[in-house]
């Protein structure tokens, strides 16, 4: 057992953690209340070579490993946790599977933009009628000569607007439910491709959720990922890595909320002294945290494992879940400290509240962790 | 960072697991239901070098560094909560004189603590000073070559048995008060020992009340310098609350493995209670809590083996253990139904066992202190 970061991981630390507080911290609350999409930071952390931080640098990435990975998400999560979902959805969803599952074309093509941060991705899964139910697709494709035809609809899709790029996922076989879907990179350019307007959110306000909608989009077979049928394979190893990031965002919400109601405790004075002075003030910050050290331990550890090419889908959804979990209590903690404060946008602790629940949401719901980790243990 | 234990590590683990299951546990409902000392698996313990992990090579030891302790004492809760917390204390004694004892002081003690022919006690607590332990008012008086000491201690863990006794008291109180630590034996005149305490769990474990009435303690036998007993009972409780916490660790995953088997076995409407959503997720929040848990209490010990501050790490492993532990134990015997609670299966006792983790070497409540002040820059780190 060793519990120190690496030279590599404490630079990119420093590195991520200067970045966010001077470039991205400022903008924040201007970025939550506007929902615009940050278009400026995205460029920089591609400067940065954050768009693609665990992909080899003959790919256009940086080169690193997944705690940089996770520690880099962090970082930003800490400032702006819109930001970082921009950058995990990249480095997660977009450039991973194509790492791992891509053709050597399609590493060159599609990959080196998109680690480089020249392009940008999307992961298109969710549907109207599949959520928790990934298995259950209804976009189809269907096989015509040298390319697919897709129709269908995607929706909740995190960087669908901007997007130049999407994992997409789609039915070819329904009779072999979830042996019978296949995923491809398509280009969001492609004619019959059509993005639905921004969703209104209660958080993250400023990273663009939208619809796909997908009529008689002609795929050409080598923009196909991996072989037909192992499109669910794709997806479910895709999100062991994706967990990784939504955990790692969710240690940022969660030590935002902790480091604004610890400066808050130290200065508002009540009874005629601090009220960092107050018990029950000090065991509010105390479970905070060694919460937000247990989840960052868990996190580490499956970012670790998929470094090593272990199977790790168990403990990343632990880590996902447990900090998931752990940012939301963080968060309601953070508002309760600030008191009447906490609830008026001057401060950020109802921000990082809002921002925080969409971490037990997406990228597989508590409920889902809890079956994977149920299903793994059972196995054992 | 790496997530894996060493060779020596997991050797260790191996071999402790592999006793603690074959040896301990058959023996643990028994030991519980009659309260009784298990002396030959602490007897088992000191063959094999588990008394004396962090007292070095020179003296006895086995020296195999604080990760492989936490590794060892939460197989060895996993087997049989009593025994393990007699492995703490021992350990913990003897990391204590290694570490503030004079050469003279350790070849006497630390070769007899470590061969498991001496065991070992720590008296700090006292009926009127418990999570106020400075509060103590043991009195130890300076007579020429000697301290005399007045007073009692409460909750004492392997007190009636110890060969050597830690024993904080207070040695000055004006102008500022301080208090000094001794080592005091079996058969010292005044020293006198309590009926044992009838408890909740761990009753297979020694705990007493400690009496001193002009009980006369050669010089030799301070242990530190005068005065410098607090921060020595401070450090000492530092590193014996990553023992709990792995202790902690240890019962809990008893009690989620006796869980996760019954979960397969028992059938309910026509299937096993595994197959049902709300089983599956109490077991995936024990699963996950115990993890994080461990890697807390794993990080703690790294942190002290590798002289970095610990404090801070300790408290938050050792109150985020054993609180998971109580969690996961609560659900366990929830799952159970209404078998477990009964004394046939063990979840029960697992559930008395752990009650005490978030109590003593510091209340939940205290740790929570240790975390905050130190998050405030106030604390010691």
């Amino acid at each position: 057992m060793v519990f120190d970061l690496t030279e590599e991981q404490r630079m990119i630390q420093e590195m991520t953690r200067n970045f966010a507080q001077k470039e991205v911290l400022p903008k924040a609350a201007e970025l939550d209340e506007t929902g615009r999409f940050p278009e400026e930071l995205v460029r920089q952390m591609a400067e940065l070579g954050l768009m693609g931080v665990a992909v080899p640098e003959g790919y256009g990435g940086a080169g690193m490993d997944n705690i940089c990975y996770a520690i880099a998400m962090e970082e930003i999560s800490r400032a702006c946790a819109s930001t970082a979902v921009i950058l995990s959805v990249n480095n997660s969803l977009a450039c991973d599977p194509i790492l791992k599952f891509g053709s050597e074309e399609q590493k060159k093509k599609v990959l080196v933009p998109l680690a480089s941060g020249r392009h940008l991705g999307c992961f298109g899964l969710t549907e109207p009628g599949a959520g928790s139910d990934a298995g259950s697709q209804k976009t189809t494709a269907v096989r015509n000569g040298d390319h697919y035809v897709v129709n269908g609809t995607k929706n909740f899709i995190t960087n669908a607007p901007q997007a130049d790029t999407c994992i997409l996922f789609t039915m070819t076989d329904k009779e072999k439910k979830h042996k019978g879907i296949t995923s491809f990179i398509l280009d969001m350019k492609t004619d019959g491709v059509t993005v639905g307007k921004n969703e209104k959110k209660m958080g993250i306000t400023a990273s663009a959720t939208a619809s796909i909608i997908l009529e008689d989009v002609r795929i050409p077979v080598e923009n196909r990922l991996a072989n037909e049928g192992d499109g669910f394979k794709v997806a479910m190893h895709t999100l062991d890595g994706g967990r990784i990031g939504i955990a790692s965002q969710a240690i940022g919400i969660a030590r935002a909320s902790l480091e604004d109601a610890l400066a808050y405790a130290k200065e508002r004075k009540q009874f005629g002294q601090p009220i960092a002075n107050f018990q029950a003030i000090q065991w509010m910050l105390a479970d905070m945290a060694t919460e937000i050290d247990a989840a960052r331990l868990l996190t580490y550890r499956a970012a670790w494992l998929k470094d090593r090419n272990v199977r790790h889908s168990k403990e990343s959804s632990m880590a996902k879940l447990y900090a998931s979990e752990a940012a939301m209590r963080a968060s309601v903690k953070g508002i309760q400290i600030h008191g009447g404060y906490g609830y008026i946008k001057e401060y950020p602790a109802e921000r990082h509240f809002r921002d925080a629940k969409i971490t037990e949401i997406y990228e597989g719901t508590s409920e889902i962790q809890r079956l994977v980790i149920a299903s793994a243990l059972l196995k054992d | 960072m790496r997530f894996e234990a060493s060779e020596e590590q997991a050797q260790i683990r191996d071999m402790v697991r592999s006793l603690a299951r074959k040896e301990f546990a058959p023996k643990a409902a028994q030991i519980d239901e009659e309260g009784r000392y298990p002396e030959e698996n602490l007897k088992r313990l000191a063959e094999l070098g588990l008394l004396g992990m962090l007292v070095p090579a020179s003296h006895g030891g086995s020296e195999t560094g604080t990760v492989a302790y936490a590794i060892a004492l939460a197989e060895v809760a996993g087997g049989c909560a009593s025994t393990a917390v007699g492995m703490a204390v021992t350990n913990m004694v003897g990391e204590g004189i290694h570490r503030f004892g004079s050469e003279e002081q350790r070849s006497r003690f630390l070769p007899a603590l470590a061969s498991g022919t001496v065991t070992g006690a720590f008296a700090l607590t006292e009926p009127s000073a418990g999570s106020d332990a400075f509060g103590i008012s043991t009195v130890a008086l300076r007579d020429g070559d000697a301290y005399v000491l007045n007073g009692s201690k409460v909750f004492i863990t392997n007190g009636s048995r110890a060969g050597v006794t830690i024993v904080m008291a207070v040695t000055e109180k004006e102008p500022k008060k301080r208090i000094s630590a001794f080592l005091v034996l079996p058969g010292m005149p005044g020293f006198s020992v309590g009926k044992p305490e009838h408890k909740m769990g761990l009753k297979g474990s020694d705990t007493v009340s400690l009496s001193f009435g002009d009980c006369r303690v050669p010089k030799r036998n301070l242990l530190g310098a005068e005065g410098e007993g607090f921060p020595i009972a401070m450090t000492i409780l530092d590193g014996g609350r990553i023992g709990i916490a792995s202790q902690s660790v240890g019962i809990a995953r008893a009690a989620l493995d006796a869980a996760t088997s019954y979960a397969r076995e028992r059938r309910q409407f026509g299937e096993p209670i595994a197959s049902f959503q709300a089983i599956q997720g109490m077991l995936a929040d024990s699963a996950t809590e115990l993890d994080a848990a461990e890697l807390l209490a794993l990080r703690a010990a790294y942190r002290k083996d590798a002289g970095a501050p610990f404090t801070r790490e300790a408290s938050v492993a050792k109150v985020f253990a054993s609180e998971a532990a109580y969690r996961a134990c609560h659900r366990s015997v929830q799952i159970f139904g209404g078998y477990g609670y009964i004394r046939e299966y063990p979840v029960e006792r697992h559930l008395r066992d752990i009650k005490v983790t978030s109590i003593y070497e510091g209340t939940s409540e205290i740790q929570r202190i240790i975390i905050a002040r130190n998050l405030l820059g106030q604390g010691r780190r």
